[in-house]
């Protein structure tokens, strides 16, 4: 489904990922796990499009698309979704026309007619319940006044409601308390199915006892250094990331 | 350049005076035309303000007022012509028609009855209804130092006069339509009213001018409101005029204690334009609302100038601009607040947001406090930026198009002044005149 291959960004001029290579496949839970600034977020916006971050070499290939010549929006038509670190709060626009708009906005892309106001409440009383968001919530402005907790569930809700093939979960657990993390987890749990893949970029190993991922990968200054099973992941909880980097540097 | 121009237009204007008072025989013995007079004369002292005047400085008239304008012109204008100008979905309306300045009472309609609401021409109300005209005619607005309010009174003539009785209240919102007709060539209007709302009574007022044919127009009006005791006014302005339409206005406003005024501006297209909103909280435990948004493109200016001046204590003022500027459009913010030595436990709030759309466009904004009192809540801010761009992003990445992502941000923007809007057919009309200037549908 994803292939980036020798993938090299930089951010004004800083250079950040320096050379990822990474295989992703239908069914696939991947975790990202890494220090710090290693550039865990940087790849998770250079795959939702940010325009802030320059590609200076390599490809990303998305279901047989070179996705890197593809707008953000194009992307999500595609069926990328990016779950942001901080989600972004816009008064004035409810969660509900947001999603109608980005939901419709998704269909015609893929050439699907639009869903009417019946269809799309149904839907959305359907996937509610699978991050136990109020409804009372989805009428206020998205985000504003949102605790930590709710916004990363409406994150999730969000990723319920657009039925992504890729979901890049970036930082998702940061910040909650153990019940919002089972919530999300949960949520993104159901999700899953044999079509579709998640790559859950995390600092702590915490949330993936929730999500067990099938490989975990750790990034280290901007390359993938090592990668593994969920034990990896374990072994980074119980000794940190100082023997990866000091493995790192006896390669070097 | 201009200076001539304007001299010749003063000068045009002074001349025009002298005939008018020929035409008025015995009339002109009459108190009204004492104040005309006082009203010449400040006129021709201070002359048209330029920018070097420091409350005009953002805003030129003098290019303006280079074109020849023709003044107090009649026109033949007949309903089926300015039935366009309506605001829909407003079947029981009171329709209060002014064509080229002049109060029109055959094309007016008044539906509301008239022990609720009176409607009469502002200088026979002089004679008919002296003891509400005369303390509060050309009194609130000042004529000694502005030079357009003194214009507009030395010419003031057939204005109107509207006054809801002591503990009346109008259920049908009252539309002043200010036409101009400028289908032959550039007209200059100055209407005036009156509007005098008694103790516990209760109105709803829009104003909104229009101009027909492709000359310009020029209109200088003054509104002066006078808010009694424990009384309510909501006020709306519309300004969606042709491009060479300019405008300036004051709207002049005192409140005794415990009323409420709310004005709500909404600019959209327009030449150059000018709005005063001055406001006298006279009186303990008054509240008063400024609300404005102009959503500008092309050449139009903006300028919206007001004063909250607090005289008493326990009262409230609350004032909330937003300008969306594109194209070349300039906009002008400067909002005076006074809070004087008797006005303890004011609370006085104003905030002025702006976003440029485009690198032509501009907007000067000065928020001013002076406060004398020392018991007080007072704030004021500004803020003019560029669309947030990690909102932009967050919506283009759940798949919003650019142009959709911008138009959801800049209608929720501008949304938080239309939705305040309380008279819905009204409210309704600018959501989506707002949708069609953005060229969305939501």
């Amino acid at each position: 489904m994803l292939k980036i291959n020798d993938l090299h960004a930089s951010i004004e001029g800083k250079k950040i990922l320096k050379g990822i290579n990474l295989e992703v496949k239908a069914g696939e839970i991947h975790a990202i796990m890494g220090p710090n600034g290693s550039g865990k977020s940087t790849l998770a916006s250079v795959l939702a499009g940010r325009e802030d971050y320059e590609v200076e070499q390599g490809s990303i290939e998305f279901t047989g698309k070179d996705l890197l010549e593809l707008a953000p929006e194009e992307r999500a038509g595609e069926g990328v979704f990016l779950a942001f670190q901080y989600p972004v709060e816009i008064p004035g626009v409810t969660t509900i026309n947001f999603l109608k708009t980005a939901t419709n906005e998704i269909r015609k892309y893929r050439g699907e007619e639009p869903l009417d106001a019946v269809q799309f409440l149904k839907r959305m009383k359907e996937k509610t319940s699978l991050v136990n968001i109020s409804q009372d919530l989805l009428k206020r402005s998205l985000n504003e006044g949102f605790s930590g907790g709710e916004k990363k569930r409406n994150e999730v809700f969000q990723m319920a409601m657009l039925e992504p093939k890729l979901a890049i979960l970036d930082e998702t657990d940061s910040g909650l308390d153990i019940d919002a993390l089972r919530i999300v987890a949960e949520g993104v749990n159901q999700l899953k199915s044999s079509e579709n893949a998640t790559i859950v970029v995390t600092h702590y190993q915490r949330l993936l006892e929730y999500i067990v991922p099938d490989f975990v990968h750790v990034l280290f200054d901007g390359r993938i250094v090592k990668s593994g099973t969920k034990d990896l992941a374990l072994e980074l909880e119980a000794k940190g990331y100082d023997w990866i980097k000091e493995e790192v540097a006896a390669a070097q | 350049m201009s200076t001539i121009d304007k001299l010749n237009l003063k000068s045009t204007l002074l001349e025009q005076f002298k005939t008018f008072e020929n035409t008025l025989n015995g009339k002109s013995q009459k108190p009204i035309h004492k104040i005309r007079q006082q009203a010449i004369q400040s006129f021709d002292g201070l002359g048209f303000p330029t920018t070097k005047h420091e409350e005009w400085k953002y805003t030129n008239l003098g290019k303006v007022l280079k074109e020849a304008y023709a003044f107090g012109q009649t026109s033949p204008l007949q309903k089926a012509d300015i039935e366009q100008f309506f605001l829909p979905n407003m079947p029981k309306a009171n329709n209060i028609v002014f064509v080229n300045g002049v109060y029109q009472p055959a094309l007016s309609q008044i539906v509301s009855s008239e022990d609720v609401l009176v409607v009469k021409n502002l200088e026979e109300a002089y004679d008919t209804h002296t003891a509400l005209v005369e303390p509060h005619f050309a009194q609130l607005a000042n004529s000694e130092e502005e030079a357009l309010i003194a214009l507009n009174t030395a010419f003031v003539q057939d204005g109107v006069f509207i006054h809801v009785p002591a503990n009346k209240v109008v259920e049908e919102p009252t539309v002043l339509y200010f036409i101009n007709d400028a289908r032959n060539e550039n007209v200059g209007v100055q209407p005036r009213s009156l509007i005098v709302i008694e103790k516990g009574a209760q109105a709803t007022f829009v104003d909104k001018t229009d101009t027909i044919g492709g000359q310009a127009s020029f209109s200088n009006a003054v509104m002066e409101v006078v808010v009694e005791p424990n009384a309510r006014m909501t006020h709306y302005k519309v300004q969606n005029d042709q491009p060479n339409a300019s405008y300036v206005g004051t709207t002049q406003v005192k409140q005794a204690s415990d009323s409420y005024y709310a004005n709500t501006t909404i600019s959209l297209n327009g030449g150059v334009i000018r709005n005063n909103l001055n406001i006298a909280l006279d009186g303990s435990n008054v509240e008063s609302n400024m609300f404005g948004l102009y959503m500008l493109t092309g050449n139009t200016h903006v300028d919206n100038h007001s004063v909250a001046d607090h005289l008493k204590p326990h009262s409230l003022s609350n004032e909330l601009y937003k300008g969306v500027l594109d194209g070349k459009s300039t906009g002008v913010f400067n909002g005076k607040i006074f809070v004087r030595q008797d006005a303890q436990k004011t609370n006085a709030y104003q905030q002025n947001r702006n976003i440029l759309l485009s690198d032509n466009s501009s907007i000067n904004t000065k928020p001013q406090l002076e406060i004398w009192a020392d018991d007080v809540k007072c704030s004021h801010g500004a803020t003019t930026g560029n669309l947030d761009e990690e909102a932009l992003f967050y919506l283009r990445s759940r798949g919003i198009a650019t142009n959709e992502a911008r138009a959801l941000l800049i209608h929720a923007f501008g949304n938080e002044i239309v939705d305040k809007i309380e008279l819905e057919p009204l409210r309704i009309y600018l959501e989506n005149l707002v949708m069609e200037r953005l060229e969305v549908q939501f």
